[in-house]
């Protein structure tokens, strides 16, 4: 015998079951229209495959999933697509939604269809597929999509299937199982295939429900499924109630049951599936319950999806006068309908037409007295005099430190208010009021953090044309004054050799050790060759698939890129061989020195060909970026961009052919030279620069690049994550020894300010005679270290440049999105309407993150490539 | 066809905030006969005073409010105050003592808060206080029980306690000197310097009563009666009285020094002597004034019981529900904030003011 674990709180009302419990489950006649509104689930709404005057069949598909979370919709039975308009839906709000209008032709012929002979040798994803197909989703309550729930992430060790039904009315899915056991057990056996056999199988029934128990124990006999019963208490029915019933976990809050191994379906749903699966019939009729005293006649029926409410209440004999309130679904979750023309959806459990005998009009809310009757109710354990005190004081801050979002507005504490206050109401009014104003938040946070990148980028810019002018200014100052005490007649030579001396200083300051170096080569090689490979087979696929011809040939010019690249790593790669053991610091600095001087000097002819070959580089890549992209405004600026790279390849082609006999001369002009010399005075007073840095600076400027390679190889890598390539995993170690890297020079840095505090005392403390030094600094004294690691701190702050704050907003932008996923997810548990919001959300955010990357990455290109 | 577009739930249960108050009403019974067994008719005579005080004051303030007087009246709130203050007040206390306290009790501690639900401190509480403070010779002037009364002494009739009550309806019969006595913890209090055993010995109070103190002891047993009844019908859980008197009787035992000259007096002694029954169950249970949580409502109770214990033997007043509940009605909304309890799906239980995570 299984443990049953008792849920804090609950209820009980007055079940009134009996009434529609009497003769099984009936049929309804076929009405003359049926509305079949295109958002019956939770997720996006379908999206129409027909169009009025079409002819379908029954079990037709008449619209298709938009998206992951979103369910198809087909035929109930034959007809003609009469329309597809707005149309009133059951809807707590009476809101009007899209619904396709059919009107069957009475002949109800079926569409081909048949099922999967075994299932068992089918594997889960195509079992999940038909069951996307099918247009199911959770009967019980939320409609969330079911193929999406029988997908979960996490390995699964129990499944529950929940009989539980405990609102009171209801009695849709007693009357199923009493009436269709084996078939809810075959569902069963079909959710335990496709999610993997987990271990334990459950199903929980309340002991109201005596019959369906027995039916289902005896169908249940010896497939490993435990059909287990429970004392009936309202709302043992919720998801996490029934878990925590059955296994005593409890759902984290905002997780979902998959993270405990735990998926939970109605039996709805898992006869529904069986239906699917066995009989090829997709989703397109359900039980529902009709009852209530405006009825004259109380029942199950099996009514096919689109009905008319206000024709299942005919066949029921309904009395118009004497209903006060029509409710979809029981009287302690249900919502009311203000127009009876709304038809049955896949979550109408129940029709429940109360008299005022029922439903008296409820009396005007008295004053909260705390009495507490409220919180021994609620099954959450939540204090909802407290909730209901800061909900009428809009205190949102309290509202969620009391836990608001983990009420399931069960209506357990409504219930026992002596003071009939509506407390369910109040704390929706607070949850929407709530995810209101973080939206706003949330929309007001994007505008000032867009204004502030915009300030910060427009300071860069600024701060970089100052700088240049800066270096201009002084370049030009140290030009003139070299010809004014120059002797040599020609300013010439002399440039060159400044270029060759800034040459060598560069290639010296920017010397890493060679087996770093040759350490690099090798890397590039390897993952170009891998690359190259990973083209090639890709190619051979395409072929093999029979590819367009134009996805072949960005398949061909891929290949041909890696091939290149590949080519021109190894050339490095050799050449660095050939070079560098022979060669010392002095050698290689005259290599760049002579490389440079040769770039200064080349021909017109040879500067027009090098950029020649680079913009049809350029184009090439350009070319594939665009195959690469989706997003038609991002494919629009490439390929302008494209075309600018174009243009200019075609002057420079002109210009090559047009170049005449001198164009093969040296340069000589003193004009190109001087232009020359000046960026390397630049360089040189970079260098000087740094030669005149304290180590603490220097490292700080080390840190910083490092910083710099760090973002890079993030982004690399990310990217590489996102496109599942294989190379995800050098990178990543790449980035973790680029960071350990950093770790250890921020160490370095930190420790300095702290060893160069002792000596300052030794200097100063010095006892003098007459102690009139002022502020003597003790031996060892913390104070002055703390200060001393203070000012370096603030130093560094001070020191920041744009692109290390940009990376500390991407940090920010990263966590959010995490946040951001993880509402979502909540959200999808929870079936909350707010999923397509959250995705939205949620994408614009990555959106955001992307151009926040790529301007990272734009702004340090320019010293990367220098 | 119209429908009602209301919220769910759909259903309600049938306890209503009246019957609420009108089951705490009927609760104190028990305790109301064993009073007026020992007592006379005074405190009847102060109920029905207070409550058509009450009732009187609550209809002006509402109709000075603007408020549907009627509405406000049916639920019974009013009522269950004027009989808590009434029960609390000496028997036979002057009329215009209890006509002050209930308009305090009434009009300043409920309605200049915003009425029921909104006070933060137990309206008959305040209304006895401010008595107690203001007018402490009538209020602590007791009756002796009916059997200690001396040989030919006998506890006024109706007509003549009404008379002692309202001076206006001529001389009573007799003084209302020969009646008057000591109560138990008055008794026990003045006697220091005695053994435990020796005071009781001394005072008839303690050694013709059948448990521990005279007549008192049945008051108490009276009110326990109710509450419990009223446990039983869910008015309100057993924790906040639980604790109550489980923290007095702790302090009670810590501090009886073996019934020596300087014992608190024992367990038994402080729960069934003076208004310690009363408090536990009727005025400790105020939903309103207390802490809301399960946990909140143990913490709020014993410290209640404690402050008693503290109150009564070290401090100047012999009985101590009032001062206490009052001083935790201060401490409740800081005793709600930790206590908050552990939600569904939470490690652990929050604080009522923590940020957001």
């Amino acid at each position: 015998m299984r443990k049953i674990w008792d849920i804090p709180g609950g209820i009980h009302p007055p079940e009134n079951k009996h009434q529609s419990l009497t003769d099984g489950i009936g049929t309804i006649a076929m009405p003359e229209r049926l509305i079949l509104p295109l958002n019956q689930h939770a997720g996006a709404p379908a999206k129409p495959l027909v169009k009025p005057g079409d002819r379908v069949l029954k079990g037709q598909m008449i619209a298709e999933p938009v998206g992951f979370i979103s369910a198809a919709l087909h035929a109930p039975t034959s007809g003609t697509i009469d329309g597809i308009a707005d149309q009133p839906v059951p809807h707590p709000s009476g809101m009007s939604a899209r619904c396709i209008e059919l009107v069957p032709d009475g002949r109800d012929e079926w569409c081909d269809h048949q099922g999967v002979g075994d299932y068992r040798a089918q594997p889960p994803t195509a079992l999940l597929e038909l069951i996307r197909n099918a247009g199911i989703t959770g009967l019980g309550g939320a409609g969330f999509p079911s193929s999406v729930k029988l997908g979960p992430r996490q390995p699964i060790d129990t499944l529950v299937i929940n009989g539980t039904e405990c609102e009171p009315y209801i009695t849709a899915d007693d009357s199923l199982m009493q009436a269709r056991a084996p078939e809810i057990i075959e569902g069963v056996n079909i959710l335990r295939h496709i999610l993997g056999n987990p271990e334990t199988v459950l199903i929980g029934i309340e002991d109201n429900k005596p019959r369906a128990f027995e039916q289902l124990t005896e169908a249940a006999e010896g497939t490993g499924i435990e059909v287990v019963e429970f004392p009936t208490k309202y709302p043992s029915g919720g998801e996490k109630q029934l878990i925590q019933i059955l296994t005593g976990k409890e759902v984290p809050s905002g997780k979902l049951p998959a993270e405990l191994g735990i998926v939970c379906q109605n039996v709805g749903t898992t006869f529904a599936v069986y239906n699917a699966i066995c009989r090829g019939e997709p989703l397109i009729s359900r039980i529902t319950t009709v009852t209530g005293q405006a009825c004259g006649r109380n029942g199950n029926y099996e009514v096919l999806l689109g009905t008319p409410i206000s024709h299942l209440l005919a066949h029921n004999d309904f009395d118009a006068k004497a209903c006060t309130r029509l409710v979809m679904g029981g009287p302690m979750m249900g919502f009311t309908l203000l127009d009876p023309a709304v038809p049955v959806v896949k979550t109408t459990n129940c029709i429940l037409a109360g008299s005022k005998a029922e439903f008296p009009p409820a009396p005007p809310a008295q004053a909260c007295i705390r009495c507490g009757l409220c919180a021994e109710a609620c099954p959450a354990s939540l204090l909802p005099q407290q909730l209901y005190w800061y909900a009428q004081s809009q205190n949102h801050e309290r509202l969620e430190a009391h836990n608001l979002f983990d009420c399931i507005e069960c209506g357990a504490c409504a219930y026992v208010c002596p003071s009939r206050i509506p407390l369910v109401q109040y704390y929706r009014a607070a949850k929407g009021e709530i995810r209101r104003h973080d939206a706003e938040q949330l929309k007001a946070d994007h505008a000032r953090q867009r204004f502030e990148f915009h300030k910060a980028r427009l300071e860069k810019a600024e701060a970089e044309k100052a700088a240049k002018r800066e270096a201009r200014r002084l370049a030009a100052e140290a030009a003139q004054r070299k010809t004014a005490t120059s002797e040599a007649p020609s300013s010439g030579p002399g440039s060159a050799d400044d270029l060759i001396q800034a040459a060598k200083a560069r290639a010296a300051a920017k010397k890493a050790s060679p087996d770093e170096q040759k350490a690099k080569l090798e890397r590039s090689v390897e993952a170009n060759r891998n690359r190259l490979k990973i083209a090639r087979d890709k190619l051979a696929e395409g072929r093999d698939q029979g590819l367009d011809s134009d996805a072949m040939a960005k398949l061909e010019v891929k290949v041909n890129e890696a091939a290149l690249k590949l080519k021109t790593a190894e050339e490095k790669l050799a050449s660095f061989d050939d070079t560098s053991p022979g060669k010392g610091d002095s050698t290689v600095a005259d290599d760049a020195a002579s490389r440079v001087m040769d770039r200064v000097t080349a021909s017109r002819r040879e500067q027009l060909e090098t950029t020649v070959a680079s913009l049809k580089k350029r184009i090439a890549s350009a070319e594939q970026a665009i195959g690469a992209e989706t997003a038609d405004a991002t494919i629009a600026a490439l390929q302008s961009g494209l075309e600018k790279q174009r243009q200019k390849l075609a002057e420079a082609e002109t210009a090559l052919a047009g170049l005449g006999p001198d164009g093969d001369q040296k340069v000589t002009d003193p004009t190109t030279v001087d232009a020359a010399s000046a960026a390397i005075a630049r360089a040189q007073a970079k260098a000087a620069a740094r030669a005149s840095m304290t180590p603490e600076q220097k490292a700080r400027e080390d840190l910083h690049a490092l910083d710099q390679r760090i973002a890079k190889a993030r982004d690399k890598a990310q990217a590489a994550r996102a496109e599942d390539s294989e190379h995800a995993a050098t990178l990543e170690s790449a980035l973790e020894k680029l960071e350990e890297k950093r770790r250890g020079l921020i160490e370095a840095l930190g420790a300095e300010p702290e060893e160069t505090v002792p000596e300052r005392p030794v200097a100063e403390s010095v006892p003098a005679p007459s102690a009139v030094e002022p502020h003597p600094v003790p031996n060892d004294d913390p104070a002055a270290a703390a200060i001393a690691r203070a000012q370096a701190k603030a130093r560094e702050m001070a020191a920041m440049t744009p692109e290390q704050k940009r990376r500390v907003e991407l940090a920010s932008l990263d966590e959010r999105i995490a946040k951001a996923r993880s509402k979502l997810d909540s959200a999808l548990a929870e079936g909350s309407e707010h999923v397509e919001a959250l995705q939205g959300a949620l994408e614009k955010l990555e959106n955001k993150r992307r151009s926040l990357a790529q301007q990272d990455s734009d702004g340090v290109n320019p010293e990367g490539g220098a | 066809m119209v429908f009602a577009r209301a919220s769910s739930p759909h259903e309600h249960s049938a306890l209503s905030t009246r019957q609420v108050m009108q089951y705490v009403l009927l609760a104190t019974l028990p305790g109301l006969v064993a009073l007026t067994w020992n007592f006379g008719w005074g405190t009847v005579i102060n109920i029905l005073l207070a409550s058509t005080v009450a009732v009187g004051t609550e209809a002006a303030i509402v109709a000075l409010r603007k408020r549907p007087v009627l509405f406000y009246l049916q639920d019974c709130s009013a009522l269950v105050t004027a009989v808590l203050l009434g029960l609390a007040l000496p028997p036979l206390a002057p009329w215009w003592l209890t006509v002050i306290g209930t308009l305090f009790a009434i009009g300043i501690a409920k309605h200049l808060y915003g009425g029921l639900g909104f006070n933060p401190f137990n309206p008959a509480m305040v209304g006895y206080v401010v008595l107690l403070i203001s007018f402490p010779v009538p209020m602590t002037t007791w009756i002796t029980p009916r059997d200690l009364l001396p040989a030919g002494v006998h506890l006024p009739d109706l007509w003549q306690s009404l008379q002692i009550v309202f001076p206006i309806l001529g001389a009573p019969g007799q003084a209302v000197d020969a009646i008057t006595g000591a109560t138990p913890l008055d008794a026990f209090k003045h006697h220091t310097g005695l053994l435990v055993e020796q005071i009781y010995a001394a005072e008839p109070l303690f050694s013709r009563a059948e448990i521990v103190s005279y007549g008192w002891e049945w008051v108490n047993l009276g009110f326990l009666a109710g509450g419990v009844w009223l446990i039983y019908k869910k008015v309100f859980t057993w924790h906040a009285p639980v604790a109550m008197l489980l923290g007095l009787t702790l302090m009670a035992a810590l501090f009886y020094d073996g019934g020596s000259s300087t014992s608190g007096g024992s367990p038994i002694m402080h729960l069934l002597s003076g208004a310690t029954m009363l408090g536990a169950f009727f005025i400790v249970t105020d939903p309103v004034t207390s802490a809301a949580s399960a946990r909140g409502r143990l913490v709020y109770g014993a410290s209640i019981g404690i402050l008693v214990y503290i109150i009564r033997v070290w401090g100047n007043y012999p009985d101590a529900v009032a001062f206490a509940v009052l001083l935790m009605n201060f401490a409740a909304p800081l005793i709600d904030n930790y206590t908050l309890p552990r939600t569904y799906g939470h490690s652990k239980a929050r604080k009522a003011t923590e940020k957001k995570p």
